[in-house]
């Protein structure tokens, strides 16, 4: 039977990382995603893995890139100052085609901003976030439990793609209790099977790894082989659609957000307002054609966020010609309850 | 009467030219490492973290596998190369700008941690790659394009003096300063880089080796001029020698 478990959002991605077979874990301290190095520490030296606590986020995300190019499972967590100080080895691990789970609790910024939960490094997650032409997986999960899920899908995804993976979560996320139904995927050895790992050039040619292409249209072909690649992950669209069906509007919204909305949609709907909800959870790639099908049916959205709004501008891309999206913005500092969500909805529903 | 091959390329090496400029010690080191990992028949287990400058193209020189990091990162990839694969063999090769100046806190901290490695460090006190700028190892007076009246101590700084800071580290096992300016040097080279990889090889700790080496284009000199500089002005400052040899301090 399925061992039940009371943990928090970060302890759920830690225990899903070693249910998916993580061995390695790089990270360095920074609120509010500490729980994950402070239980990788021993976890996972008692899984017969390593751990190391690194320099800084650059040396975190450098050791990863390593691990990754020997073929193992590895992850690194952090969060948005220190996923900014990632970026470099993300752009280089997409361009040498590396997987590697990277994870980020979202807190709010710019600069070193507070320690809260927030939704702004939405574009940086999803739009790349470092140098060059390149995209990253991005999975935000709403409960601990799909914490736990996302956690184990996306060591499965950086190896199906070889490419980095990104889990955005959020300080609510992170912080919070509940239940989790710890399950374990297959057993698999991603690294033996992998036939570009580095493992030492025995009996066979040596094998490069590398995101420097200078001979004349290698990085075209390079940068071309990616945006197929890119295309391919769209076989890997999640979303939850909740009372949608015979909604007027729908209410687009991601992570803790997404569930905060969801309370709302669900008191509306007792007092009789049609109204549905929306929650992506892969950002990248986009649920783009769900949301053109909603709109193709004349429905009319409301895209709500923790940030300035920045998802906002894919929901408006994926429902245009149809319809446009209305956007309310909850800032960081603040924790959204339900209620805060229902005269924004009640105002769209009006107009 | 049959003959003896006494001269070949190691096994270790690629038959091919490279693209280093004529009297590039780059070459020559390259090949040093060649024979070393032939001679401890490391080739097969060899995994390579090759850095950015002038020698990222080590990788086409070398036949074992690699993988290229970011500037200045590769003892932290190697750390994460090492940590996932502890049985095979992990060495970086790494320029003075790489080393030195981007990648300061990756090497200070894979070195203190006494990760298994081995960094060749090639110190030509210049940034060579990107056209002669000035380098943390660029010498006082030295004209360079960013410093075009020679490195002024009062503004710049003086040359950082790396292995003396690393053999300072508890993690190493093994720091020595060579250069490859004559046959007596070459041959004390590769005992250090022996050595270096010895430490790995046997578990000790953190081995490091730093080269001094010749850039003549970006000092502008000819091969022999930049030959004779490493005598004249490096070594003097940047003594040759061992500047440590023990076991990486283990935990209680
Ligand atoms: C993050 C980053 N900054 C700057 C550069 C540009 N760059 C390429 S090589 C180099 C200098 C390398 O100098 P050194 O390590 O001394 O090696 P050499 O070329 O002299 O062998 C620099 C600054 C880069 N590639 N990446
Ligand atoms: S620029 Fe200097 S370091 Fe680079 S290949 Fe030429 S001589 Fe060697």
């Amino acid at each position: 039977m399925a061992e039940r478990i009371f943990i928090k959002g970060n302890e759920a991605i830690a225990h899903g990382a070693l249910a998916a077979g993580c061995v390695c874990y790089f990270g360095y301290p920074i609120t509010p995603q500490n729980d994950i190095p402070e239980f990788m520490s021993t976890a996972i030296c008692e899984a017969g893995g390593q751990f190391v606590q690194a320099e800084s986020e650059i040396g975190a995300v450098n050791m990863l890139l390593g691990a990754a190019a020997a073929g193992k499972r590895a992850m690194t967590s952090s969060s948005s100052p220190g996923m900014s100080l990632k970026q470099e080895a993300i752009s280089y691990m997409a361009g040498s085609e590396l997987p590697g789970v990277i994870v980020n609790m979202n807190r709010g910024g710019p600069g070193l901003g507070d320690i809260g939960p927030s939704q702004g490094d939405y574009f940086q997650a999803v739009k790349g976030g470092g140098h060059g032409d390149y995209r990253t997986l991005v999975l935000a999960p709403a409960t601990c439990q799909e914490a736990y899920d996302l956690t184990i899908a996306a060591f499965d995804l950086a190896f199906a793609y070889k490419n980095p993976v990104l889990i955005l979560g959020d300080a609510i996320l992170g912080q919070m209790k509940e239940p989790v139904t710890a399950w374990k995927p297959e057993a698999r050895s991603a690294d033996e099977a992998a036939s570009w790992r580095l493992s030492g050039a025995k009996g066979r040619p040596k094998r490069l790894i590398k995101s420097l292409f200078l001979e004349d249209g290698a990085l075209a072909g390079q940068n071309l082989r990616l945006k197929e690649k890119y295309e391919r992950m769209k076989a890997e669209i999640r979303f939850e659609s909740f009372q949608c069906e015979d909604a007027e509007l729908v209410v687009v919204a991601f992570g803790s957000i997404g569930r905060i909305a969801k309370s709302a949609v669900r008191t509306l709907r007792a007092a009789g307002f049609k109204v549905g909800l929306f929650r992506p959870i892969t950002l990248f790639p986009f649920p783009s054609e769900a949301l053109a099908e909603l709109a193709r049916q004349g429905k009319r959205f409301l895209t709500i966020e923790h940030n300035l709004g920045q998802m906002v501008e894919d929901v408006r891309l994926s429902v245009l010609p149809h319809a446009d999206s209305a956007f309310f913005g909850v800032m960081p500092g603040n924790l959204p309850m339900p209620d805060d969500f229902e005269q924004p909805i009640r105002d769209c529903l009006g107009g | 009467m049959t003959e003896k091959c006494v001269f070949d390329v190691p096994q270790s090496v690629i038959d091919r030219a490279t693209h280093y400029c004529p009297g590039c010690q780059h070459g020559t080191i390259h090949r040093l490492v060649g024979e070393v990992l032939d001679e401890m028949k490391l080739r097969e287990d060899t995994l390579l973290v090759s850095s950015i400058g002038c020698s990222v193209f080590l990788y086409n020189y070398l036949d074992v596998d690699a993988v290229e990091a970011p500037h200045g990162r590769a003892p932290a990839v190697a750390t994460g190369v090492k940590r996932a694969r502890p049985d095979n063999f992990v060495f970086t090769y790494q320029g003075d700008g790489d080393l030195a100046s981007i990648g300061l806190a990756e090497i200070v901290h894979a070195a203190n941690r006494g990760e298994r490695l081995s960094v060749v460090f090639v110190n030509n006190t210049v940034y060579g790659m990107t056209g002669g700028q000035m380098a943390p190892t660029t010498m006082v007076g030295q004209k360079t394009t960013t410093c075009p009246s020679g490195r002024c101590p009062e503004s710049q700084g003086l040359p950082i003096r790396m292995s003396e800071i690393i053999a300072q580290l508890g993690g190493v096992a093994y720091c020595a300063r060579v250069a490859v300016n004559t046959v007596k040097n070459l041959g004390q080279a590769k005992k250090a880089l022996r050595r270096a990889f010895e430490v790995q090889a046997t578990g000790q700790g953190f081995g490091f080796v730093e080269f001094l080496a010749t850039c003549p284009t970006n000092w502008r000199m000819t091969p022999v001029q930049a030959n004779e500089r490493i005598a004249a002005e490096l070594i003097p400052y940047f003594p040759l020698g061992v500047f440590k040899d023990a076991p990486k301090e283990e935990c209680a």
